[in-house]
């Protein structure tokens, strides 16, 4: 097949895509939609059932630990790793709808922290009312401006902006110790690279007795909730959905297409941002090496999961702050940290794995009913070259 | 269209199979792991130790008649096969479960040092009804003090911190008295007089101990430099090793390190050149290239606390052992070390045993030239944990 002859055929296809209302192309076919990832998390618990039970464990006995230290006893915990989850996930999750790959959202969550913290550390005297929106502006701004370099470089350079987003995350750490090791060392710290404690004002307060449970667990719902409003029901975000789905076609309609990836990119970080100042704020109430375990890459997984949408974007954090602090719950049980990684990698395999069977069948749905609604189908064209 | 589908099933499908064969191939391991016969990791490592906790944490996991024993749990930041800072912590969990057979001890490993994670593991050992939990990095420093508020009838015990409570104390031990020792077999042993240092993290403890070391070194050699090269981690292998390659390059002939790996010894060993271990005797993982190994046995230790707390005589503190406890040590010295310098050290050793002997003793200088300890000074216990300062003779700063 000749170049030309296959931009021809894919320019069909696009064309049949877009023909189709979003609607039919992402069905809302809830059975489906729901038991793809019951059965794939049942599907792994039953491989890892069968793993734990042939290395001479007793399977039962440590899942059933597992759900009742994660989400029964220690739910809160829980809770507190889907904070920091969440928010950095919805942001995330705004750049992905168009196609616009930001992997930079542990850089991100870093450049909330290192405002959240310059204002912490620079205000102490200020009360609770004051310090803690400043910081929470201060976190949002910080994310934000992480986010707009990578946002800018593609907007306007076309700079890949996985790469750019990707290497940010490193100067962002390297910033990070700058600041730790140098000018914000605590005095009183013995030379070891933490800042010093921020005042009880400056700590975002619990929302729950007894637990960590802070105020960031507000600032996720009313994020999903904004997110979900921006993306569902107003034209910028179905601009967003037009421009991941066929570029092309939304720089045709007139979509400012320049202006929308750098939005995209400023509100994707200004999340991460959040997601950094409050896990600094409400958690450790100082800056450390290694605040975030990771979080700005497990928020893209989890994005993905979500299949990008805010309300399952809670619910697959919660169940991943989960399946994190269950592999110390199996290590304390006697599964060596070998197996517990093995283990873990299985359900998300398996999730993974059951996820994109479900777009192929969803896609072949789509195609299905394009082809019987036209004669222009992608089968009928493959019919007529051969 | 219709082919190339059922082609991607397919791989979906073989890859299931694949990942499930992969998966019982690496249960067989796990099976042969608890076999009692020394097993080897993926690393190369013999650890016949395997069994041991392979063996404890099976009782531990299939059954409730634990409940008699005391319970104490240990929190790595790295995994036990480390082969250098975590392996030396294992093993004197394991000496210390020999010592005392009505003490159950479990451990984590690669546990991580953010609040978040390391808080929510210490809450669920305390509430999981461990009487002394160990933990042995730094990081883990403030949610220890706050599990510690939690479980005020916990004791917790947390290494190379300086927060105390209490119910916590902190541990540390004397690095740089085998550093210093190291140092003078370095000294003695370089022929191009530049000998490189790849250290982690510019904290006092790392930096006390490329001052220890460069004293070591000036004693014998006034001509030797000491080059340092800071790697941002503890734990990254392949980092350590192209740090370690770099101050080869630069001219240095022998090596120190400063990380929780052996990758600088194995870059030494490859390149044909000499090295020191740290925090374990590395010697097996570059016989030829291995110096000596500055080590740590924390048993002594390990073994009063839990005894104390069994006894109901722990009380809080701050520990920092040295020669004197018998917790530091500088392992056997390589062959190819002359029998002069091994006498040498074997002088400084017996004296620091004796207590007679300082390695911060003045007159010391910073390598900017100014005087950071006059002469007949020297510097207290918390100077030294807190020391900031890289000592003349030094080729390189600490970033700030």
């Amino acid at each position: 097949m000749s170049l030309r002859q296959r931009a021809v055929k894919e320019l069909e296809i696009q064309k049949t895509l877009v023909a189709l209302p979003p609607r039919q192309i992402y069905p809302s076919t809830a059975a489906l939609a729901v038991a793809t990832p019951v059965l794939s998390v049942l599907v792994a618990l039953v491989i890892a059932a069968i793993i734990l039970f042939l290395s001479g464990k007793d399977a039962f006995f440590i899942l059933t630990e597992i759900v009742h230290t994660s989400f029964i006893q220690n739910f809160s915990e829980t809770v507190v790793k889907a904070i920091p989850l969440t928010l950095a996930a919805l942001g995330v999750s705004l750049a992905f709808r168009a196609r616009l790959w930001n992997i930079g959202a542990e850089g991100q969550f870093y450049g909330g922290v290192l405002v959240a913290t310059a204002l912490a550390l620079g205000f102490p005297g200020l009360p609770a009312p004051v310090i803690i929106p400043l910081m929470v502006a201060g976190g949002l701004l910080g994310g934000a401006i992480w986010g707009l370099l990578p946002g800018l470089l593609r907007a306007w350079l076309d700079v890949n902006e996985i790469i750019s987003s990707l290497m940010l995350n490193y100067v962002a750490l390297l910033l990070t110790d700058y600041f730790i090791f140098g000018p914000w060392r605590d005095p009183k710290g013995f030379n070891f690279p933490v800042t010093a404690t921020f005042s009880d004002a400056a700590r975002l307060p619990v929302l729950v007795t007894n637990t960590r449970i802070h105020l960031g667990l507000v600032f996720a719902i009313i994020a999903a909730a904004l997110v979900w409003l921006l993306v569902s029901r107003t034209k910028w975000g179905f601009e967003l959905k037009v421009m991941g789905d066929n570029l092309k076609a939304a720089r045709y309609a007139g979509i400012n297409i320049t202006r929308n990836i750098v939005i995209a990119f400023l509100l994707s970080g200004a999340l991460a941002g959040l997601a950094g100042m409050s896990e600094v704020t409400g958690i450790a109430g100082r800056l450390q090496q290694n605040l975030s375990p990771g979080y700005g890459y497990t928020a893209i997984i989890i994005a993905w999961l979500a299949r990008l949408n805010p309300w399952a974007i809670i619910l697959v954090a919660v169940l991943f702050g989960g399946l994190v602090s269950s592999g110390f719950t199996m290590q304390r049980v006697g599964v060596s940290s070998g197996l517990v990684t093995l283990l873990q990698g299985i359900v998300l395999f398996c999730v993974l794995g059951g996820e994109s069977l479900y777009r192929r069948l969803l896609y072949q749905a789509a195609l299905r009913r394009s082809n019987q609604g036209s004669n222009q189908g992608p089968d009928q064209l493959k019919d007529k070259e051969s | 269209m219709k082919n190339s589908k059922r082609m991607s099933y397919a791989g979906i499908l073989s890859g299931l199979l694949l990942t499930l064969s992969v998966l019982l191939m690496a249960c067989g391991d796990n099976t042969a792991t608890t076999a009692p016969a020394a097993a080897t990791t993926a690393a190369g490592v013999t650890v016949t130790s395997t069994t041991v906790a392979g063996q404890a944490a099976t009782t531990a996991a299939s059954t409730a008649a634990t409940g008699d024993k005391f319970k104490v749990a240990f929190v790595y930041v790295g995994p036990i096969g480390d082969g250098g800072w975590t392996y030396a912590h294992e093993q004197a969990r394991l000496k210390l479960v020999a010592a005392l057979p009505n003490v159950e001890a479990t451990y984590l490993e690669n546990v991580a040092e953010d609040p978040s994670t390391s808080e929510a593991v210490f809450t669920e050992l305390a509430q999981k009804g461990n009487k002394v939990i160990f933990g042995t990095s730094f990081g883990y420093m403030d949610p220890m003090v706050n599990v510690a508020k939690k479980f005020p009838d916990v004791k917790f015990e947390h290494a190379t911190g300086y927060k105390t409570a209490d119910n916590l104390a902190v541990y540390q031990v004397r690095q740089y008295q085998p550093r210093y020792l190291a140092g003078i077999v370095a000294g003695k042993m370089t022929k191009t007089n530049i000998i490189g240092y790849v250290a982690a993290f510019p904290i006092p403890e790392v930096v006390g101990g490329i001052d220890a070391f460069t004293i070591g070194v000036r004693s014998v050699n006034p001509n030797a430099k000491v080059k340092v090269v800071w790697t941002n981690t503890w734990y990254d292998p392949g980092l350590e090793k192209t740090a370690a390659q770099s101050l080869l390059n630069a001219g240095a002939d022998i090596l120190a390190q400063h990380q929780d790996t052996p990758s600088t010894l194995q870059a030494a060993q490859e390149a044909g050149k000499y090295a020191f271990g740290n925090d374990s005797i590395m010697e097996s993982y570059g016989p030829k290239a291995h110096l000596a190994s500055p080590y740590w046995d924390w048993s002594p230790y390990y073994i009063d606390r839990v005894k104390a707390a069994m006894n109901g005589t722990w009380k809080t503190g701050s520990y920092f052992g040295g020669f004197k406890e018998g917790v530091v040590d500088l392992s056997p010295l390589n062959s190819v070390v002359p029998d002069d310098v091994k006498k040498m050290v074997d002088e400084k050793k017996a004296a620091l045993k004796a207590g007679t002997l300082d390695v911060y003793a003045g007159p010391i200088k910073d390598n900017t030239g100014a005087v950071k300890v006059a002469q007949g000074a020297t510097l207290t216990d918390d100077q030294i944990t807190a020391i900031d300062y890289l000592v003349e003779g030094v080729d390189g700063s600490i970033p700030k």
